[in-house]
């Protein structure tokens, strides 16, 4: 008997040990997996970042040795005029940009969940815009919008409206920038469609039978429900727009374009370019940069904690 | 691209910068011995320099011919200014860079390129056939950085159908009467369904000041690139006179949407169409249209000072040798060849050559050289009666009055100064005097610092 329970005894530490080498094991080849990635990301995300904190304590202008000032460039920030401009016309953008994105997103997505067997059609249509290279946005920004003979003051020539000068008129400057980032709302709508078309149907009907309408049913079933999808939607464009760049620096910072409208156009992302890049302030638009990491922090940080009232996750999970 | 891509951009700038952390401020130990005749070898990569058209090409065939076994390699594009300090940073620059003349001076100031006194006396590049303008701009704390090519200047060019119609002349708009300027601006203007519809005179605000400033006798900067001047009541004046063009025409918002819907380049520019009377523009652009479009009713003039003397603000490329050249010899080489007289007079030849074949007017090159400019006039045509020859005869005598900025180790800073406040100025925001007050501090306080930091070494 005891040779019988002493294998026994021997059995249950073979076997967390089995167990136990096993999940090493597997630890291993998940690291060795994942390890391309572990390294991209210290390589190319923790070390740059970590640097750049480092270099926001200096004075920077790439060819000579940063040389350590403290907290001077973050004192500087806070006096510069720029910084200011730069970042009310950044949350203005944003401010406008977002809401706008959505509104257009869900209402392309709403008209495609009618197209029937069209929609794949359209779906494919909405998105080829995404396709196009920022730069050439910019480019059309300046034609499209163009005040004497732009194709959107033809249009409202049509309806008896005599458009602004969108590219020249400051005031009117953010608002075209804002119509030209909706060229760009395909990836919104793609995300949309796939949420609305999880809308249970059977909802949408006992909402008909109470007589509700279309307008209550998309307000009352249909947004909170895909609201998880609307909220993955506000925060990603909301960083998008906090980093605006490559369109409204083409179309009046480019090449070729004199400064004018600056006022209007010089965004955070673009203040920031300049500072590295033309005035070779690399020490100084690190500190932007660190700036600009912790607003979209905080307004990530509000846009989740908003997200816990107005964010409705099937399943009670949130 | 939205910020990530930027901030790759940044993040690599970084990685180059970190993996080349002290190369900064050692002392240039280079043991170049510059010689002409010497054998040379290895290779010459240049970036910023494309050979995109006969004047080049022909240049880069004589070089490469005097370079012997040297083989250049261009990285073509207009000069990556990040990309080419980066270079720097990390060790691994070009041989020689192409860049625009108002660079030098932040490259030099930061290190980025060398002195090239003994790559002039080795090679033996007489400067002395330089204009004083183009050397002055790449003459740095008393030190020449680059060898100076290509001048451009500015002409008066006006529609002469608009001008006759209007019952003015060239001379109205030549800038040597600023009240001849309003007046004709009034008349040549035409307004349709409360729209601009033809703008009588552009003053290419913001980036013309300096010429506006220059011909009411006053510099935007000092001599020795130390001191800013925009609060000068001679600039404000200027700024005054100029805006005063756009505010009679309904704001420069008009003018400029108006400008940007012209065909520029095309047949259907805005002295074809009839949409400008005149303005002040870059010579460079009679080629443009001479070729578009040659029946366009044009009238050229130099730009004037107040004084009716021509007047132009020249600006330009250079070659420079950056810091830690891997071939610096051979660079310099190709400095001297590309801007030496014969080879601007086999460049001009070959675009003769061609302009005869395809059936098209050999319009002037301004090189920089006095030598080779004034071999290059006796070329093209500038004592016929055509339109086009008073075009090149007025270019000429425009590169013979010539001024520019000085090099200083804050150029482009200081230039977004006074732009930004002229840009305030357009927008209605601020009035001249104000604005250029608030220029004059931004602009000084950029200047003080970076010389602070040049002083220091």
């Amino acid at each position: 008997m005891s040779t019988a329970t002493a294998p026994g005894r021997r059995t249950r530490p073979a076997t967390r040990r089995r167990r136990g080498e096993g999940g090493r094991h597997q630890g291993r080849v998940a690291l060795l997996f994942i390890s391309p990635w572990l390294i991209g990301f210290v390589v190319f995300m923790a070390y740059p970042v970590l640097y750049t904190v480092y270099l926001s304590l200096t004075d920077y202008d790439v060819i000579n040795d940063p040389s350590f000032v403290g907290l001077d460039n973050y004192r500087e920030l806070m006096g510069d005029e720029k910084i200011r401009l730069a970042l009310r016309n950044t949350f203005v953008y944003t401010l406008m940009s977002v809401p706008a994105q959505l509104a257009v997103s869900l209402g392309l997505a709403l008209l495609l969940q009618r197209a029937g067997r069209a929609a794949g059609f359209f779906r494919t249509a909405f998105f080829l815009p995404k396709m196009t290279p920022p730069v050439a946005v910019g480019v059309l920004l300046l034609m499209l919008l163009n005040g004497q003979n732009g194709l959107l003051n033809e249009f409202l020539g049509w309806f008896g409206i005599n458009g602004p000068n969108w590219t020249t008129d400051p005031a009117w400057v953010k608002p075209g920038l804002v119509i030209m980032s909706l060229w760009t709302v395909g990836a919104s709508v793609i995300i949309l469609l796939a949420a609305l078309q999880e809308v249970p149907e059977e909802l949408l009907d006992a909402a008909r039978v109470d007589g509700a309408g279309w307008w209550r049913r998309l307000w009352h079933v249909t947004v909170p429900i895909i609201s998880p999808a609307i909220y993955f939607i506000v925060v990603v464009d909301t960083i998008a727009s906090l980093q605006s760049f490559t369109e409204a620096y083409t179309a009046f910072f480019g090449a070729g374009n004199t400064t004018y409208s600056n006022d209007a156009a010089l965004f955070y992302a673009i203040y920031l370019f300049q500072q590295a890049f033309e005035f070779l302030h690399m020490g100084y638009a690190s500190a932007m940069a660190m700036l600009l990491f912790v607003i979209v922090m905080v307004v990530t940080a509000v846009q989740v904690m908003l997200s816990r009232r107005y964010v409705h996750y099937t399943g009670g999970a949130r | 691209m939205r910020l990530s891509a930027l901030t790759g951009t940044f993040v690599a700038a970084c990685l180059l910068a970190g993996c080349a952390q002290g190369t900064g401020d050692s002392e240039e130990t280079s043991d170049a011995s510059f010689d002409s005749s010497a054998d040379l070898s290895g290779e010459v990569q240049v970036m910023g320099f494309g050979a995109g058209d006969e004047i080049a090409t022909e240049r880069l065939e004589l070089a490469e011919e005097e370079l012997g076994e040297a083989k250049v390699d261009l990285v073509e594009g207009d000069l990556d200014i990040q990309q080419f300090l980066s270079s720097v940073a990390s060790g691994e620059p070009p041989a020689l860079v192409y860049a625009e003349r108002s660079q030098i001076g932040t490259f030099a100031s930061r290190g980025a390129v060398v002195p090239l006194t003994d790559c002039i006396e080795g090679e033996g590049i007489d400067t002395s056939v330089f204009r004083e303008s183009a050397l002055g701009e790449v003459t740095f704390d008393d030190e020449v950085y680059g060898i100076p090519e290509f001048n451009v200047v500015q002409l008066t060019q006006a529609n002469a159908d608009l001008l006759e119609q209007s019952g003015h002349t060239v001379e109205d708009v030549n800038g040597s009467d600023w009240a001849a300027v309003l007046e004709a601006n009034k008349d040549l203007m035409q307004m349709q369904g409360g729209d601009l519809a033809t703008i009588g005179y552009d003053s290419k605000l913001p980036e013309f000041l300096p010429l506006w400033a220059k011909a009411n006798g006053a510099d935007l900067i000092s001599e020795d690139g130390r001191t800013a001047q925009l609060d000068d009541p001679a600039v404000v004046e200027a700024l005054e006179f100029a805006v005063s063009v756009y505010d009679a025409q309904g704001g420069f918002g008009e003018v400029k949407a108006l400008r940007d819907s012209a065909d520029f380049f095309g047949d259907g520019n805005q002295f074809a169409s009839g949409s400008l009377g005149a303005m002040p523009m870059e010579q460079w652009y009679v080629s443009v249209l001479n070729d578009v479009s040659p029946d366009a009713p044009m009238a050229f003039d130099t730009v004037r000072d107040l004084q009716g003397e021509p007047l132009a603000w020249a600006s330009g490329s250079a070659w420079a040798i950056p810091k830690g050249s891997p071939n610096p010899e051979a660079a310099c080489r190709m400095a001297r060849v590309m801007t030496e007289t014969d080879s601007w007079m086999a460049a001009a030849e070959e675009r003769v050559r061609l302009r005869e074949e395809s059936g098209g007017l050999f319009t002037g090159i301004l090189t920089a050289n006095e030598e080779a400019d004034e071999a290059i006039r006796e070329m093209a045509p500038t004592d016929g009666d055509s339109v086009w020859s008073q075009a090149v005869a007025a270019m000429y005598e425009a590169n013979d009055h010539t001024f520019a900025m000085p090099a200083n180790p804050a150029g482009d800073e200081f230039e977004q100064a006074w732009q930004d406040e002229v840009n305030k100025v357009l927008n209605g925001q601020k009035e001249p005097a104000d604005a250029l007050a608030d220029a004059q501090e931004a602009a000084q306080d950029a200047l003080d610092e970076a010389w602070a930091s040049w002083d220091e070494k």
